[in-house]
């Protein structure tokens, strides 16, 4: 099975390309097994709305 | 579709922002901490920064509030910045890219020797991720964050994220191949999510004393 360096390395790649359906499965098997995987998918793509939230200046309020 | 060339703000008010001392130098400071990474060249930098701040005050009537002057401004600055870098492309210091070889001792800090998760590195469930984004907080621990990435990675991810460059651009301004985006990309990551996760969300998502 994969493990946890592979799963995340995957789940990155996920937001540069399509992955293909082996990976996928694979994947998918591994983050319904492990909590950290699925919690760290999810935080994929906070982080990426996050940074886009960033660029576009919504950090506004660190203003006084 | 239509869009709508009557902006209810009065031109003034986009005026008078412009004319906020504060605003403009922190805008401004953002801009540039933002050109510097992708340059690695301070005056490129400075010089990016100033024709985009420029080019604000030139149709600063147009624009009605804060929000949108900001996106603009640094909408401009994307496009000077993936210029200079497509210009920059042969000229790229391979040097100052070849290697980061502490990475692997970066890797067996959050996993194992098998590849999973160190027990304390396991990545936790964020409470409510979205509501962190309102909090001006937690926009300083981001940037911190940002701050701690190895310049490479931040260099990437920025463009990637940021300025939104394809990987085909990305790679030929930093010469890398499309693998070693991918895993620059992926250390980014990992590293600014463990950040996040370790100076806010585990601190209940909110500290008011920055020490």
């Amino acid at each position: 099975m994969m493990n946890c360096r592979e799963a995340t390395q995957l789940m990155s790649d996920a937001q540069e390309r399509e992955l293909s359906v082996t990976e996928r499965l694979s994947l998918g098997m591994h983050t319904v097994m492990c909590k950290g995987c699925h919690n760290y998918q999810q935080q994929m793509k906070t982080l990426r709305k996050i940074t886009r939230a960033y660029a576009k200046g919504k950090n506004e309020h660190t203003e006084k | 579709m239509t869009a709508n060339p009557q902006n209810k703000n009065t031109p003034s008010d986009s005026g008078n922002l412009l004319a906020d001392g504060d605003f403009l130098e922190d805008i401004r400071r953002q801009m540039l901490r933002f050109a510097t990474l992708q340059l690695s060249d301070s005056s490129q930098a400075e010089d990016a920064v100033q024709e985009a701040l420029i080019g604000a005050l030139k149709n600063a009537g147009s624009f009605g509030g804060r929000a949108a002057l900001k996106t603009w401004m640094f909408a401009i600055l994307k496009n000077k910045i993936a210029d200079i870098l497509r210009l920059k492309q042969r000229t790229v210091n391979i040097s100052s890219l070849a290697h980061d070889e502490d990475e692997e001792a970066d890797m067996s800090e959050l996993f194992d020797r098998k590849g999973y998760w160190q027990a304390d590195e396991r990545p936790v469930a964020w409470g409510r991720p979205e509501e962190s984004l309102r909090e001006s907080q937690f926009w300083i621990v981001f940037e911190a964050c940002l701050d701690g990435l190895p310049p490479k990675q931040a260099r990437v991810f920025m463009m990637r994220e940021f300025i939104e460059l394809e990987a085909d651009e990305i790679c030929a301004a930093a010469e890398l191949t499309t693998s070693n985006l991918h895993v620059l990309l992926h250390r980014a990551r990992l590293r600014l999510r463990e950040c996040l996760e370790n100076k806010w969300y585990l601190k209940g998502e909110r500290h008011d004393e920055l020490s």
